[in-house]
């Protein structure tokens, strides 16, 4: 009898919650493209912005920079590509508190949709969004004479280390996005971002730095990226940049994620 | 089984705030139920721990059959919450949001289509459906929240107020929206702070104050417990009210200076109202008017929480059961 009146939605079934869980990681990318392809306003700025940028460095500064290569675009282009996809990036923490302080949580919860595919979406979008300025970016340097050396597979590979960087940065971004309060709170992690690759090589030589910027220039996480992009679009060996970089990256995703999971737990305690 | 949600002894503390104090509730299966009470009662929290979003400290609840701490995913796949605020995508248009949601219920592309189309007639929503939700009146933002939640096929729909900050016709559509609901064989447990609105779809009221359940019943009998009848009496003068409220003490269920009104509960019938006259105000001098109405929701509520009903705040929702009585000069 009781068959009969048992009204109980079927068990979780082990095997059925990876494939859900992959479902609905997909869904929620979708979800995050599609609103970033429609909040024309963030878009704009994120692939205007860093063409300014370019334009700026290239023809305001750049006359007056020494480099060791022979046109100063050749020399700056990784360090504004850094600057463009690490403030697309960190575009993420302002949809991800946004998404947090509005009750769509709730609902994605109340489904079973775990926190994990809701912040995956998230830094898909971003992926999209970056590789839409980058190539932007490079469409305009290859027309203010960019000229990169590189082969079919440095070009593969420099997109790797970009795909890298940006899925680390996207993560951080999530973080910050799940700490901050308001949409407005998390929107100043992209300035703190942003300033990170002025403070490589990515714009000067280091060696041109005073002696404790230069320490701080040639330590941080963005010069080894930099240095293994422009080694790799220049037909160069990257060396053990390329190692450190590819830690870098490694290691601030995997704080991240775990930090996300800690942080977006107990955000919806 | 025909109970489908079934919570013993709740409690939730936020801080050193005692939100929930040991709530027992039971809903029938199909049957609509509503949690009644002012703001800060503890209707989101009650809420959100049988939506499994958050765990109480003690007690335990089961909601369609599943313990909401041990078996959170069975709760999940056999409710839909429906919040305060609309829960959806603005940048998104009605069916794309549908389509989303449909998708997270577990169905595959062709599905979530046609489960959306479906919803959208049905919420009368097909014209808007691809148009973005950003546009949305507050009305059609709260039937496409309510449309969502069903996209998997819940058999226990929580709506936590589902009517607040609507104008008076979006309401009354809401309120045929929820009926059609119930009709379809759901559970329904909404929680309100109208009283008009729990007196209009519940088919039981459990009255939530302070944390704990103060009250449990139909609207009907819980009308009857305040003698299934008020009376208003308007004092004639300050002085009069303060020797008429002085002698009703806490038979007063609601006392307004500035109008020189209270009200008392009363069976309705003449015998009692005389008496009652007759024992306040023997010289015929205090009382200037007075009127006999069936006990409202609202009257309920006052006697019961000895707050004051949200209805009487915003004048959203006029006094129910209003029934002016006989008007007199005394």
């Amino acid at each position: 009898m009781s068959e009969l009146t048992d009204t109980r939605a079927p068990a979780p079934s082990r095997a059925g919650r990876l494939p859900s869980l992959l479902r609905d990681t997909v869904t929620m990318s979708q979800r995050s493209v599609r609103l970033t392809m429609r909040e024309i306003d963030g878009l704009l700025t994120a692939l205007i912005l860093p063409v300014l940028i370019m334009l700026v460095f290239v023809y305001l500064f750049g006359g007056a920079i020494r480099t060791p290569t022979e046109q100063y675009v050749d020399f700056v282009l990784p360090g504004v590509l850094l600057v463009c996809t690490g403030f697309v990036s960190a575009l993420t923490a302002t949809s991800v508190t946004r998404d947090m302080k509005e009750g769509i949580v709730d609902r994605f919860r109340s489904m079973g949709v775990a926190g994990g595919s809701l912040l995956t979406g998230h830094v898909v979008s971003s992926l999209v969004r970056c590789g839409c300025a980058s190539a932007l970016m490079l469409a305009t340097a290859f027309l203010i004479g960019f000229r990169p050396t590189a082969d079919a597979a440095g070009w593969i590979a420099a997109a790797g280390v970009l795909v890298m960087f940006v899925w680390a940065l996207s993560w951080l971004a999530a973080v910050f996005g799940l700490l901050a309060r308001t949409p407005e709170g998390a929107s100043g992690f992209s300035f703190v971002i942003m300033f990170l690759p002025y403070a490589s090589s990515g714009f000067v030589p280091v060696e041109t730095m005073p002696g404790w910027v230069r320490g701080f220039a040639e330590n941080q996480p963005v010069t080894p990226v930099i240095e293994t992009l422009r080694a790799l679009l220049h037909g160069a060996p990257a060396g053990a940049d390329a190692a450190v970089a590819a830690a870098w990256c490694a290691g601030v995703t995997a704080v991240s994620v775990v930090l996300a999971a800690v942080l977006f737990r107990r955000r919806t305690a | 089984m025909d109970t489908a949600i079934d919570a013993v002894g709740l409690t939730k503390s936020y801080g050193a705030v005692r939100v929930l104090d040991g709530v027992d509730l039971a809903v029938r299966t199909g049957s609509v139920s509503a949690l009644l009470g002012p703001n800060g009662a503890g209707k989101t929290t009650m809420v959100r721990i049988l939506a499994t979003l958050s765990p109480p400290d003690s007690g335990r609840a089961k909601v369609a059959g599943y313990d909401v701490e041990r078996e959170r995913g069975g709760v999940r796949r056999s409710i839909s919450l429906t919040g305060q605020y609309a829960a959806l995508d603005d940048l998104q248009s009605g069916a794309e949001n549908l389509r989303m949601m449909a998708k997270l219920a577990g169905l595959g592309s062709r599905g979530a289509r046609v489960r959306a189309a479906e919803l959208l007639d049905r919420f009368d929503l097909a014209e808007a459906a691809g148009r973005r939700v950003g546009t949305y009146s507050g009305g059609m933002r709260r039937r496409l929240d309510i449309a969502a939640g069903l996209v998997g096929d819940p058999s226990v729909v929580f709506l936590d107020e589902p009517t607040t900050g609507l104008d008076v016709r979006s309401r009354q559509t809401m309120w045929s929206v929820i009926s059609e609901l119930a009709r379809s064989g759901v559970t329904v447990l909404l929680t309100t702070q109208y009283l008009e609105e729990a007196d209009r779809l519940a088919d039981r009221v459990a009255v939530l104050d302070g944390g704990r359940i103060v009250a449990e019943g139909t609207p009907a009998e819980l009308k009857q417990r305040v003698g299934g009848g008020r009376v208003d009496l308007t004092a004639s003068g300050p002085a009069a009210f303060g020797r008429l409220r002085a002698a009703l003490g806490p038979r007063a269920l609601h006392a307004d200076p500035a109008e020189h009104g209270l009200s008392v509960a009363t069976d309705g019938t003449a015998a009692e109202v005389r008496r009652l006259l007759q024992q306040l105000d023997p010289e015929c001098v205090l009382v200037e008017r007075f009127a006999v109405h069936e006990a409202s929701m609202d009257d309920v509520f006052i006697s019961l929480t000895g707050g004051t009903a949200a209805s009487d705040t915003d004048g959203l929702a006029s006094r129910t059961g209003g029934t002016g009585g006989e008007v007199a000069r005394v």
